[in-house]
């Protein structure tokens, strides 16, 4: 086991901004109250005395020009889950320790990413990305890795012994132990974590109490621990506003791109795919024109989204200026990679199947495809059926005599005229059951000009002369 | 673009003039008018021997590049058997794959999609899908099924008539569909040309069914047919087509 544990310093802070910032201003945030107190300083006003847990007042007192805001919890928890998101790409155990720690279980997945280098180099690129301020520990329990992240921010020990003699260097006043119990161990002359590893446990069990012992023995793995397992959300959703409505929608693709490449990664980060989303258009009262996207198989390749998502944006793009383009996907299916042959004999630009009928779809409409099948039925018109491609048909009937190629939608009036049969007639008698009844005695003919075509007349009708009541049905083509 | 139409071969000749055929090493006759302006100095045997042979070695690596067809040499095209020995014979082995065949109807309803039942129901013992863009009625599954095709390939595609020849060209293009089926009256050169180089690159089978007063349009189909009626089914004459000779035909009997 390997615990990584990240801890974010200045969540509350970094949790308010939305950009770039100016560095040279002071900034802090405070947990509003009586009195009100500060969570989180920047640098800035860390110099000028601000301290956390000081109260507001004696922070404005201090620093004159210090930008306060309050403390905003639900701005914490959605960066903290976006930070477990960012985790779970290296273990399947992410764990949101509140108020501002994520830890994940690598030592499984230590093999998969090159050792334990070369996963903290991407993590802390991840991380570095995010431009969050963070402290990075590993260790082989959660709760040391945790200390380590606190105090010693970049180490990393896999060794439990190791670790344990790490452990046993750290200040009383950076283990995580209540901060009564801190004060009462150290009245006894003790300063560091080592310093209880070396008194009798029972002893110990006394002037501490079961529940700090508990935490010291899951702290050098005596114990398991028992960490609240995080699981991603089973939604997306992402918006995106423009200072000014975008009314060509060639310029709508830029954003859509971003959108997508961002839903992409985070589709990668969960092994998820996306068989269906929502692309909203919003204009500039707010009304959104929705344009629901959806493929016949699971996808997550970034540019496979852009490509189809960009040509039903096309076809159905609203005519007003858009002045907010937001992506909203329910359910994202894990995802499965198409079988492919080991040797793959495909030439580069060759489509398969799927793609194939993705793009179609995405610039034809949804329903452009139509596979075909037969129909257990004697009546021509209900023998054949359009169905979803890749719908099994039944198997062939055995007719007796020969099928027109083309079957015309509606029989059309025969005009009498130089046409002679050639073969027939063939009765097809059917339906009486469910009202549907026909009686037609079909004909093979041939017109002047030579062409081939299934006329019928209805039975009982006399096939000569060849007056009203013969209907031209199909041709053979 | 023209470029390998005058190296392929003209479709039409002009009356009077011969067919523009290399003279060397074709075992032809060589009375013509284009032989004797190309190799003057050989056949007058005015030049040492050794030169000659120079020479005829340098042409003949010269038309060993693949871009020149030369019409005494059998075209290495591979053909897909129609399923009709007549039809086979005519065409030389039958439809060509990874190629633009034309069909040029005289009317409907002639037995031009009977033609290529056969060649489709092999398609689709493949694996491989049979495209029907924007057909201008419903294809009757009973008749498909009837032929052999598993339907299960079959893909009618509704393209609106600015869309047509863009789907055609993807599905060729793509290399999974085995046959192409489309219908454009009013295609001009340049589609057809996409789609005879998108046929290339998919190694498909490309159908284009059009009306037989488009003939006299120039065309880069690599196979071009006319389809008019027969006593008993379709008479198909061979407009132009790879090592074919122009203006022969043959006349099918289709089980109807």
């Amino acid at each position: 086991m390997l615990h990584a544990c990240i801890h974010f310093p200045r969540l509350a802070l970094d949790a308010l901004a939305t950009g770039p910032h100016d560095e040279r201003q002071a900034r802090a945030v405070y947990a509003p109250g009586r009195p009100a107190r500060i969570v989180a300083a920047n640098r800035a006003a860390l110099r000028a005395g601000v301290r956390p847990g000081q109260p507001l007042a004696n922070a404005r007192a201090a620093c004159g020009r210090l930008n306060a805001s309050p403390r905003d919890a639900e701005a914490e928890r959605t960066a903290l889950e976006a930070m477990a998101a960012l985790a779970w790409q290296y273990g399947p155990q992410v764990s949101v320790m509140l108020p501002d720690v994520v830890s994940v279980e690598v030592g499984a997945s230590l093999r998969l990413f090159g050792g334990w280098t070369a996963l903290e180099r991407r993590l802390r690129a991840g991380l570095d990305a995010t431009g969050f301020a963070w402290q990075l520990g590993a260790a082989p329990t959660a709760a040391a890795a945790h200390v380590f992240a606190r105090q010693r921010p970049g180490l990393a020990i896999p060794s439990p012994a190791q670790a344990e003699t790490a452990l046993a260097r750290v200040p009383l006043a950076d283990s995580s132990l209540p901060d009564t119990t801190v004060a009462a161990l150290r009245g006894m002359g003790l300063a560091t974590l080592g310093d209880l590893f070396r008194l009798p446990r029972a002893a110990l069990a006394r002037r501490i109490g079961p529940a700090a012992l508990a935490y010291l023995d899951r702290l050098r793995g005596r114990v398991p621990e028992v960490l609240p397992r995080w699981s991603p959300a089973e939604r997306h959703e992402r918006r995106i506003a423009f200072e000014h409505g975008i009314a060509d929608h060639a310029a709508l693709v830029f954003p859509l791109r971003r959108l997508l490449h961002e839903f992409a990664r985070i589709l990668v980060q969960r092994d998820a795919a996306v068989q269906r989303f929502t692309l909203a258009l919003e204009d500039e009262r707010g009304h959104a024109t929705r344009i629901p996207i959806e493929f016949l198989v699971p996808q997550c390749d970034p540019d496979a989204l852009l490509e189809l998502a960009r040509a039903r944006l096309e076809r159905h793009a609203p005519a007003h200026p858009v002045f907010a383009l937001a992506l909203h996907a329910d359910d994202l299916p894990l995802a499965r990679p198409l079988p492919r042959d080991l040797f793959d004999t495909r030439r580069p630009g060759h489509l398969d199947w799927p793609a194939l009928a993705e793009r179609l779809r995405a610039r034809l409409g949804d329903s452009a495809l139509h596979g075909l099948a037969c129909v257990a039925d004697h009546r021509p018109a209900r023998a054949s059926r359009f169905v979803a491609t890749d719908t099994p048909s039944p198997s062939a009937p055995s007719l007796p005599q020969p099928r027109p190629f083309w079957l015309l939608p509606r029989p059309l009036p025969l005009a009498a005229g130089a046409w002679r049969v050639l073969v027939g007639p063939e009765r097809i008698e059917s339906g009486w059951w469910d009202g549907g009844d026909q009686r037609r005695d079909y004909y093979v003919i041939e017109t002047h000009a030579g062409q081939r075509a299934w006329a019928f007349v209805e039975s009982g009708r006399p096939a000569y002369p060849r007056g009203p009541g013969w209907y031209l049905h199909g041709w053979f083509a | 673009m023209l470029d390998d139409d005058t190296t392929d071969f003209l479709p039409f000749p002009p009356v009077g003039s011969a067919p523009p055929v290399l003279p060397q090493a074709t075992g032809l006759a060589q009375p013509h008018n284009v032989a004797r302006r190309t190799a003057p100095s050989v056949s007058r045997g005015a030049a040492p021997a050794a030169d000659a042979r120079g020479r005829q070695a340098a042409l003949a690596g010269l038309l060993r590049h693949p871009g020149i067809w030369r019409r005494a040499t059998p075209a290495r095209i591979d053909a897909r058997p129609t399923g009709f020995a007549a039809l086979d014979k005519l065409l030389g082995g039958g439809w060509p794959c990874g190629a633009l065949s034309e069909l040029l109807l005289e009317h409907d309803g002639l037995g031009e999609c009977s033609l290529l039942l056969p060649a489709l129901a092999e398609c689709a013992r493949a694996g491989r899908r049979i495209v029907l863009v924007a057909p201008p009625h419903p294809p009757f599954a009973p008749a498909l099924a009837m032929a052999g095709i598993d339907l299960a390939q079959v893909v009618r595609i509704d393209a609106g008539s600015a869309d047509t020849d863009w789907t055609a060209e993807q599905c060729l293009r793509a290399g999974c569909c085995g046959a192409v089926l489309s219908w454009l009256p009013r295609a001009d050169y340049r589609e057809l040309r996409r789609l005879q180089l998108a046929a290339e690159a998919g190694d498909s089978l490309g159908f284009v069914f059009r009306p037989l007063a488009a003939a006299r349009e120039a065309s880069p189909a690599a196979l071009r047919l006319a389809i008019r009626a027969g006593a008993d089914g379709p008479r198909v004459e061979v407009l132009r087509g790879r090592g074919l000779r122009e203006g022969t035909g043959a006349e099918l009997r289709l089980s109807a």
